[in-house]
């Protein structure tokens, strides 16, 4: 019996994304190198989200702050306040959603942009002038997406914190150092580094998803709409799958 | 090589010189469409070659069979005696800097300015130039098509007609020994359309360049054309200078010219 259309495209463009990807690596690896391309867009894609991230952060980690408070104040642990909130934030909330933010905001611009410039025959034109587009594109946005995603989950870390030290002190008093020295004492290298790595995955599934759905984009304008949506949909999805992994194979190395 | 299945026509310009490109028993098709078949075709040094047709009859196809960016299904396109799809990508592109490529959209980088537009070319195979000699290169070809003032300027800020200019400034930084126009006349008003044809011969006498041309506007075929060639069926049907080609007796000919 032959599978399901939809089951045959999912199949299909898995096995499509997987080639892109290889090519990636064949391609990244081979002189010469784009650098001036990949640092203009380190600025593009790290400079220019932080606002967004930095915002995103400071209200999740006030607003975390507040809705766990009453369920800790119930318990008499509501000391303990700074250490869940910094553990919650650290390990999942802020590697998952700047990553689900960064999805958003730069999954969707490279999509509508290689797609924008597949449809102008743009990509044609770099490939007629001699230049490799895939190196001068998609290498050096998928290594930027990669290299400042990471950056970008620090920042908005300390920035939550900060959002949750603020969120603290409007129903009690707490000083900044007592604060901070309790979210130093209850985070451990167990926390950070398995967040840290695993953004790095988040960071380069974004950038490839949305490089994938930009340069395969087709039926005009219309097209690049779609490849900018689906470019944010599927690079969430995988967002939550790697999640998924990073989460078995810490547990299964005893990361805990 | 000459084409054995054309209608062979007077040429206007008869001198031949060395073959920049020579294709030779072209197939192309997709999927079940053979958009082009055993089609052969000479391009001389110095000659401005219009290729007529009509809608999805394979023009585009066959320009961009030339300069790599669709692999023929068999066949032989030799242009300056290296048969294109048997090049490694290193080779391609040396061969892509000596031909120029002027799109139907025009393809500027709506991300960079007219001058970085001008300068990515340059920046990349060019490397031996300085800061001044890129810049004075960069203004060369701006005087040359006539807007040196939309240097600083954003593609979006400029004409339909001003792009054009500009990606053919941008075709020509390089100095292409071979331009493919793929429709450079279309969606312009018929005025521009004409000065756009009077760049294009001008610049090909002043840079020596060959050119293809795929045209539906008569007046810049006439204009241009040194030698026409009518592809139908995906074959080179005829071929011939202008008032040969109009007074042709096969219908399916003249009715380019009606």
């Amino acid at each position: 019996m032959p599978l399901p259309l939809s089951t045959r495209k999912i199949l299909a463009e898995t096995g499509a994304l997987s080639r892109f990807t290889g090519k990636f690596f064949t391609t990244g690896i081979k002189p010469r190198y784009e650098w001036n391309e990949l640092i203009r867009q380190c600025f593009v894609i790290g400079y220019r989200s932080l606002p967004l991230v930095a915002l995103t952060g400071f209200i999740m980690g006030l607003v975390l702050t507040m809705q766990l408070r009453p369920s800790l104040v119930d318990y008499g642990v509501e000391s303990q306040l700074p250490a869940m909130v910094a553990i919650a934030i650290v390990r999942e909330i802020g590697p998952v959603i700047t990553a689900l933010i960064f999805a958003g905001k730069i999954g969707s611009s490279i999509g509508a942009e290689l797609g924008s410039m597949k449809v102008t025959e743009q990509i044609d034109a770099m490939e007629v002038s001699g230049t490799n587009p895939f190196k001068f594109l998609v290498v050096t946005r998928v290594l930027s997406a990669t290299l400042m995603l990471p950056i970008l989950v620090i920042l908005s870390d300390v920035i939550s914190l900060y959002g949750s030290y603020l969120g603290v002190n409007i129903r009690s008093t707490t000083s900044f150092n007592l604060f901070f020295s309790q979210v130093i004492d209850n985070l451990s290298y167990s926390d950070v580094i398995p967040a840290f790595i695993k953004s790095y995955f988040f960071g380069f599934a974004v950038g490839i998803i949305g490089c994938f759905k930009g340069y395969h984009s087709n039926k005009g304008t219309e097209g690049v709409g779609q490849s900018a949506n689906s470019a944010v949909v599927v690079a969430s999805i995988m967002i939550f799958i790697l999640d998924l992994i990073a989460v078995q194979i810490t547990d299964l190395l005893g990361i805990n | 090589m000459e084409t054995e299945n054309t209608i062979q026509g007077t040429i206007r310009n008869p001198k031949r010189t060395e073959n920049v490109i020579e294709i030779r028993g072209l197939h192309m098709s997709f999927g079940s469409n053979r958009v082009l078949k055993d089609f052969n075709f000479v391009l001389h040094k110095g000659e401005n070659v219009v290729v007529l047709g009509k809608s999805g009859s394979g023009k585009s196809v066959l320009i961009k069979c030339i300069i790599g960016l669709l692999s023929p299904d068999s066949g032989s396109i030799y242009v300056f005696g290296r048969n294109i799809p048997e090049l490694s990508q290193a080779e391609l592109d040396s061969i892509r800097i000596r031909v120029g490529f002027l799109f139907q959209s025009n393809a500027l980088y709506d991300s960079m300015t007219v001058r970085e537009n001008l300068e990515f070319p340059l920046r990349r195979h060019r490397l031996n130039l300085n800061k001044e000699q890129v810049n004075e290169l960069v203004m060369e070809m701006l005087e040359n098509v006539g807007l040196p003032y939309t240097v600083n300027m954003m593609p979006s800020e400029l004409s339909g007609g001003m792009k054009k200019r500009i990606a053919l400034a941008r075709t020509l930084i390089l100095k292409p020994d071979i331009i493919l126009y793929d429709e450079p006349t279309t969606g312009l008003d018929p005025i521009t359309g004409r000065e756009i044809s009077e760049l294009m011969l001008q610049l090909q006498k002043k840079y020596n360049t060959s050119s293809i041309i795929i045209s539906h506007d008569m007046k810049c075929v006439e204009f241009i054309a040194d030698r026409i060639v009518v592809l139908i069926n995906g074959t080179a049907y005829a071929e011939g200078d202008f008032e040969n080609l109009r007074l042709h007796k096969d219908p399916l000919v003249h009715s380019f010219f009606d």
